[in-house]
């Protein structure tokens, strides 16, 4: 299993006692962001605290990415500058319109590795849509670059400009989630939905990531650890998923030790996208410890 | 009827006790008024505070004794020693069983010479700052709920004069911190500090706004131990009395805190039905009843009974049948006021029966307690009294008591507040010792006392990571670095005694900067 999703905590750039504490908690990612959330007047204290957080602290076992400002503005070039240098983390894209937004900063990328050292390639990217054009441009974006290890949407920019605004079932958003599931899966990288904003609505939380993950998403931003717990809980697989898919498993083991072209299960066919599904659940909740001691 | 020529030939009669002479019916002098008529005369109310205290006997030099479950909101205190300073008391022990924030006004009656020296819990607030700073010649002596109960029935903290607010009062003094006849606003809850000292102090004054008819039944403090009753407009401020029910903390690190220390109570080897316990009213702690009930629940545990400062949650799983009996030896929110008044199985204990020790107290039939701590050293020694910048700012309360009694002790704490690492090498005052501290939870992995063998295999065998508390240490350290030493001068301001009434540890004076 490559690198678990479920949950990206977003993390202000300019505060520290959370930069401290993000590590705590039981999310997949951390975001940790030097745009929306920091005023123009505290840009550069964000970036060195984020770059002091990078390259001091330690967050076992999480994957860790910065939003960097836009590139044409005037803090974006210093962002990557310093982020990449520290070979910690992967660069989160602001607002990505096109393919080219995304060959821009892997340009400047690359460039920086090589002063630094770095291997040429090790920095990864994710890309972010959040308006017509950009989620237009999905299919481009996510295929833009082989750094590309997601592709998230962002709703709150994405509906402002569709000229609606968010409702709990989202519909104003199916077509982008749609869109951007597709890019992602086309281009084989992860798909990661929005944020989910009322942080003491648990109820509509969960209706929500229940429905992403029907979709296929493979995770959801979240803006407190409190939001957290509720992801995990809807991505692990349950027992009976489990029990079913090393059922197929066997069948296939069975079938194939005894020289059968074909096996079945419960007198139906198991077929292709039928082992795939099952395999995908196993590796899915050996990876989130689900599966219990293996034998 | 017999002469006293008669008995003396009984055989042995100079072996029975019996107060002088034979039975003379002259001096019987029966009251033939109404109750009503009797309530409204010859009861215990005096006139005005001021005329209750010549009354009391109180003298230059004595102890006046205070309870503090009216916390933030208590006028009592200031009250009475506005009135005791104005009458020209001087040298007065003050014992209460807690000081707070409200009670200010105090260090003008310490630079003028009206106290003399404190006992209490704990302190807060301005007073507190002033006295560590040395606003005192003698040393505040600080004393465990369940110490201070066994001071006071020992004779070790004799008290002259108690002077105890009370919510309701019939009368004859009969008093409790609720009323079921006629609820005026005001309410505590249980009194369960105040019945000690009106049990053992030479006289008992109940000050309240809220005369009911008699009997004030249930009562906290019967009439037997009161002698005078004073009617006055306010006892305390009740939004401060009663900071409304304790609200369930939405911090994401405390609740990280409580469901790994509800994952460490289940793991214990306590958590079975008929189990006990005790929790703080800290966010935390408060947090690990949510998280318990889950598990109570899900596995069809039952609680026999919650110990301690009772809270909203407490309350909420007594009503649910998840806890079987409260002993409540203070009230701290509303909700658990009313349970108080409302609930037949939420019972009111005094401090003694609480926590005094030896071996019926409540506190030694605990499985579990959860704590928190201000700090927690390499010896799982752990402070709840002074800062980081050792100034006082915290309550002994029922730590140590706790800690001694419960089978399980977990003490919870944030591994570093801001840039101040709570996991240290030496607490910089001992009030709780280590050897009485099994379980330290905090939100960056959790220690176990070395002398609790079984505990640790219990803990390792349910697959919980155990750190040593030196792991701990340097894990706090990495983060935000040795903090400077506290600057203290040599004089000591405060002396914590152990509930066993042995002196543990003394808090200095802190160094001024200089400019």
């Amino acid at each position: 299993m490559s690198q678990l999703r479920r949950t990206m905590l977003y993390v202000p750039g300019n505060n520290a006692g959370m930069i401290r504490d993000a590590g705590i908690y039981s999310a997949d990612c951390i975001m940790f962001d030097l745009e929306d959330s920091v005023a123009p007047s505290e840009k550069d204290g964000a970036r060195f605290l984020v770059y002091e957080a990078l390259t001091c602290l330690e967050y076992p076992g999480k994957e860790l990415l910065v939003r960097v400002n836009a590139l044409e503005s005037e803090y974006g070039p210093e962002d990557l500058e310093a982020i990449v240098r520290t070979g910690k983390a992967v660069i989160r894209l602001p607002k990505t319109e096109s393919a080219q937004d995304v060959l821009d900063c892997e340009r400047e990328i690359a460039r920086i590795e090589k002063s630094a050292g770095l291997a040429p390639g090790s920095t990864k990217m994710m890309a972010a849509v959040e308006t017509a054009a950009g989620v237009l441009s999905a299919r481009e974006i996510a295929a833009a670059s082989k750094r590309l290890v997601g592709i998230a949407i962002g709703a709150e920019d994405y509906v402002t400009d569709l000229k609606t605004s968010r409702s709990p079932e989202g519909i104003e958003l199916y077509f982008g989630r749609s869109m951007v599931l597709l890019a992602a899966r086309a281009a084989g990288i992860d798909a990661l939905d929005t944020v989910f904003s009322d942080i003491n609505d648990e109820e509509g939380f969960r209706r929500e990531v229940a429905y992403i993950k029907q979709l296929g998403f493979d995770g959801k931003s979240v803006i407190n650890p409190r939001q957290i717990q509720p992801v995990h809980d809807i991505f692990t697989p349950t027992q009976e998923e489990i029990q079913r898919s090393i059922a197929v498993i066997e069948a296939l083991e069975d079938a194939k030790s005894k020289g059968m072209g074909v096996a079945s299960l419960n007198g139906k066919m198991v077929d292709k996208p039928i082992e795939d599904r099952a395999r995908r659940v196993l590796s899915f909740a050996r990876a989130v410890g689900a599966l219990g001691r293996e034998e | 009827m017999i002469t006293a020529g008669e008995l003396q030939n009984i055989p042995f009669m100079e072996e029975l006790s019996f107060s002088d002479g034979t039975f003379r019916p002259e001096t019987v002098q029966k009251d033939y008024r109404t109750c009503l008529q009797r309530e409204q005369s010859n009861n215990k109310i005096i006139g005005s505070l001021e005329e209750v205290i010549h009354l009391s006997g109180l003298k230059d030099g004595m102890t006046v004794s205070f309870h503090h479950h009216f916390r933030g909101g208590d006028y009592i205190v200031n009250m009475v020693m506005d009135k005791l300073a104005d009458m020209g008391f001087r040298d007065l022990v003050l014992a209460a069983s807690s000081l707070t924030d409200c009670h200010a006004p105090l260090i003008r009656h310490i630079q003028n010479g009206v106290i003399r020296r404190i006992e209490t819990s704990g302190l807060r607030g301005a007073l507190a700052e002033a006295i560590s700073r040395g606003l005192m010649e003698v040393p505040v002596v600080f004393r465990s709920h369940g110490g201070r109960a066994q001071a006071i029935e020992t004779g070790v903290l004799p008290i002259d004069v108690a002077f105890l607010g009370a919510p309701s009062c019939d009368p004859f003094g009969n008093s409790n911190g609720y009323s079921r006849d006629r609820d005026n606003g005001i309410m505590c809850g249980s009194m369960g500090y105040a019945k000690c000292d009106a049990a053992y102090a030479k006289k008992t004054v109940i000050l309240t706004n809220n005369i009911v008819p008699y009997p004030n039944a249930p009562f906290a403090i019967p009439e037997t131990d009161v002698d005078y009753v004073v009617v006055v407009e306010k006892i305390g401020d009740p939004a401060g009395i009663m900071a409304g029910a304790t609200r369930f903390t939405t911090n994401p690190k405390e609740l990280l805190i409580a469901e790994t220390a509800c994952d460490v109570i289940e793991a214990s080897g306590r958590f079975q039905d008929g189990f006990s316990i005790q929790m703080g009213s800290g966010g935390a702690s408060l947090a690990v009843a949510r998280f318990l009930r889950e598990k109570m629940l899900a596995e069809n545990i039952k609680a026999s009974f919650a110990l301690g400062g009772i809270t909203g949650s407490i309350v909420d799983l007594h009503e649910e049948g998840l806890v079987k009996r409260i002993l409540d030896v203070q009230s701290f929110d509303l909700r658990a006021a009313q349970s108080l008044r409302d609930n037949r199985f939420h019972q009111q204990i005094s401090a003694s029966y609480y926590a005094r020790p030896g071996q019926g107290t409540a506190v030694n039939q605990l499985d579990v307690v959860v704590l928190s701590a201000l700090e927690v050293d390499c010896d799982f020694n752990v402070n709840v009294l002074t800062g980081s910048d050792g100034v006082i700012r915290g309550a002994v309360g029922g730590h140590p008591d706790t800690a001694f009694g419960a089978s399980v002790s977990i003490v919870v704490v944030p591994l570093v507040r801001g840039r101040i690492p709570c996991v240290v090498k030496q607490v910089s005052t001992l009030v709780t010792p280590g050897k009485t501290v099994d379980v330290i939870v905090t939100d960056r992995g959790i220690a176990v006392n070395p002398l609790r063998k079984n505990l640790i295999a219990r803990l390792k065998e349910a697959g919980i990571h155990l750190f040593t508390i030196q792991e701990l240490q340097a894990k706090a350290e990495d983060l935000v670095g040795i903090p400077d030493p506290i600057p203290y001068t040599d004089r000591v301001v405060g002396v914590v005694s152990y509930r066993d009434g042995s002196i543990i540890d003394v808090i200095r004076q802190i160094q001024e900067p200089r400019s």
